[in-house]
């Protein structure tokens, strides 16, 4: 059978001759790259402006080049050290050459800087070292010692023999509360310093929250739209939409407003006698403000997939399962609850991933208690300038981001996303 | 939704007992954007109503936030680089998004899912994210503190809109008309600007209007990588918020509220538009 079609195929040609399937070939071919060169402007605009950027901050959050470009000498004579004993006297002439190199194109800094964020106190020895190091006289052991005895001690010289790869992981333990031992293993910040890890587990379970909340508060609306008749959902949706097309910062100022303790509500609960004048509620500046917003902010998202897909729960269903005998919650429970979940997938994921990258809100509402880990990302980007741990904050939480994606992806589709 | 005559008296207070709670989350959805502009009116510095305000009296209510928002330089001067960035950023975006999108709704685009994931990627990564990379890379090509630096970014990130929505359009498009109008002798230029692009216009101009929001509402991008040559609004409210919170931001609010309104219902009746002309029913 399939040898005979083969046949008819193969004598098959075009009027001027050509045989078919080559034919029609080059012309998918054509028509190939006639949709990717459409499509290739955009591609390479956005692979330029957004992806390489992308990939440029992967690469800062393991990049380390301050010891090893800066130091090139010391790097070469500590590469043979056997790291317990006080490196020999080369190993000091180099640290002397590097220092006095450094000073003078006034990138030391930079050394100075990095060295400080393994161990404190580095940045003002080694400022201080390069600053005296032209005066100081070989032999150059000796003086340095002199000088600080800070050189004398052989876990300072791991450090620096540590950092003079040109690659690191270090950024990525601080911003998971580790850092390397003395001895070069990974081992748990001092209590004090830990923060990150907590952050990250409130900015979780916080977004959690948040996509609970407005899935409480989403269901109810999603199934009225989607059953009630045209005329009246269309009117309602745009009570919907109103708030999901409204600046973010109008919604958040919005909020301050109405919940701060001079505000709206608080006057309306005073005015009830619910509260007295000296017990108005802190509703802002902490977790609570920031999860009422966000709420508010992020429930469109809620509510759009879940109508979209309770638009395609016939209501026969329902009417069945009541006509055999079962009681309105069974019904619901057993019939039209399971045919949600798609919807109820697709509206918690979006809601989530939205809710872990969120920083203005957060940050303008929610005071000490209700920041979300963002606000360090940017904290580094533009208070403290360790652009590294910043890189890798911001590395971490995109993971997070994408695996949720992938999962949401193969749920239903990107391109899938209503916009309204 | 309607209760069905033979109800019983559980169902009929469940029944009002749903409809109230539905009615209390719509409060929550949009009481809030409704108290404003009443309080953006307020003749005091207050953020809350006054005694005057509510038992309406005419003095309790007054237009100077408009007035210090309508006469300050600052804001005026962030109006007009907000509408600068948001029109360039759309025009690009909106000109890349749709030739790329007519590529792929074509059935014969090679690595598509692939390709589609790139498109929307800046749709989906956090925005303090974008704007960290983009800081880090335009500051590396002496692009941040620009005004093309800001609009290369809205760019970025209006476009997965304008391709979402484009394409979304194409798929429900008659792709024998196209073949008609090419065995009639039309070139594929002449096809495109005289049969496709009448029949998707709705769809680009509400993907262009989905970018001029993205960009006009923007603030984390521009907050790092622009300078103070280049405040927007939405920075412009951002340091009002966290500085002096003074109540000229309740008139912007409500001026931006109302923005909103118009940009909704052009929406809606683009919507429209486009599935007549489809010739979809209305739905």
């Amino acid at each position: 059978m399939s040898e005979t079609n083969q046949a008819s195929t193969a004598s098959l040609t075009t009027a001027d001759g050509v045989d078919l399937k080559t034919s029609l070939q080059r012309a998918e071919r054509r028509s190939r790259r006639r949709a990717f060169l459409l499509v290739l402007p955009l591609l390479l605009f956005l692979m330029i402006a957004f992806v390489f950027p992308i990939l440029d901050m992967l690469k800062r959050s393991v990049e380390n080049p301050e010891v090893s470009t800066l130091m090139p000498n010391t790097v070469v004579e500590l590469a043979d050290w056997d790291g317990d004993s006080l490196p020999n006297e080369e190993a000091f002439v180099a640290l002397h050459r590097d220092l006095v190199a450094g000073r003078e194109s006034r990138k030391i800094g930079k050394v100075a800087t990095r060295l400080n964020y393994e161990r404190s106190g580095m940045r003002s020895l080694i400022m201080k070292s390069s600053r005296r190091a032209k005066r100081l006289e070989p032999p150059y052991q000796a003086a340095f010692i002199d000088l600080d005895e800070e050189w004398g001690d052989p876990t300072l010289w791991r450090l620096i023999k540590r950092e003079s790869k040109p690659y690191t992981f270090s950024y990525y333990l601080s911003a998971i509360d580790r850092q390397y031992s003395d001895t070069g293993e990974i081992e748990a910040k001092p209590e004090y310093q830990q923060i990150y890890i907590q952050l990250f587990l409130r900015t979780l379970w916080m977004s959690m929250l948040i996509t609970f909340l407005c899935l409480l508060l989403g269901y109810p609306v999603a199934y009225l739209l989607a059953n009630l008749p045209m005329r009246y959902s269309n009117l309602l949706m745009i009570l919907v939409l109103l708030p999901f097309w409204t600046s973010l910062l109008v919604r958040t100022a919005t909020w301050i407003a109405i919940l701060q303790q001079q505000g709206v509500l608080n006057d309306i609960l005073v005015s009830l006698h619910i509260l007295t004048e000296d017990t108005r509620a802190q509703l802002i500046y902490n977790k609570t403000g920031t999860i009422i917003a966000m709420t508010h902010i992020l429930l469109p998202f809620m509510i759009l997939p879940l109508y979209s897909v309770m638009k395609t729960v016939p209501p026969s269903y329902m009417r069945a399962a009541r006509s055999m005998g079962a009681s309105p919650l069974l019904a619901f429970r057993r019939v039209y609850f399971p045919q949600t979940i798609p919807g109820i997938g697709a509206g918690s994921i979006l809601v989530f991933i939205l809710a872990i990258g969120y920083y203005i809100t957060p940050v303008l509402v929610g005071g000490q208690g209700g920041q979300f880990i963002t606000n360090y990302v940017a904290y580094h980007m533009q208070t403290s300038l360790n652009w590294g741990l910043a890189a890798a904050i911001a590395s971490i939480l995109l993971f997070v981001v994408i695996i949720f994606y992938a999962v949401y992806n193969r749920m239903i589709g990107v391109d899938k996303v209503k916009l309204g | 939704m309607a209760l069905p005559a033979c109800a019983t008296t559980g169902e009929r207070i469940w029944h009002y007992t749903f409809l109230f709670i539905c009615a209390l989350v719509f409060l929550f959805l949009v009481g809030p954007l409704l108290v404003i502009i009443p309080l953006s009116f307020n003749a005091e510095p207050y953020f809350t109503f006054t005694s005057a305000m509510l038992s309406f009296d005419p003095e309790g209510y007054s237009l100077r936030w408009y007035q210090d928002f309508f006469t300050s330089e600052e804001w005026m001067n962030a109006i007009r680089n907000s509408l600068i960035v948001a029109v360039a950023s759309t025009f690009l975006a909106t000109v890349l998004g749709t030739i790329a999108a007519l590529g792929l709704s074509s059935r014969h685009m090679p690595y598509r899912d692939l390709i589609m994931a790139i498109l929307i990627s800046p749709m989906i990564v956090p925005l303090i994210i974008s704007a960290a990379a983009m800081f880090f890379f335009f500051s590396r090509v002496h692009l941040s503190q620009t005004y093309i630096g800001v609009i290369l970014a809205h760019t970025a990130l209006g476009i997965p809109f304008v391709v979402i929505t484009v394409t979304a359009t194409l798929s429900s498009f008659d792709h024998t008309l196209t073949r008609a109008a090419a065995s009639l002798g039309a070139s594929p230029v002449y096809s495109f600007f005289k049969i496709i692009l009448p029949l998707v216009t709705p769809g680009v101009v509400s993907g262009a209007l989905f970018a001029f929001i993205t960009s006009f509402d923007e603030v984390v991008v521009v907050l790092f990588i622009a300078g103070p040559q280049q405040t927007t609004i939405p920075i412009q409210m951002w340091s009002g918020i966290r500085e002096e919170i003074s109540p000229t931001i309740l008139a912007v609010a409500t001026l931006l509220v109302v923005l909103s309104i118009t940009l909704l219902i052009t929406l809606e009746l683009l919507r429209r538009r486009s599935e007549r002309l489809r010739g979809l029913a209305p739905s």
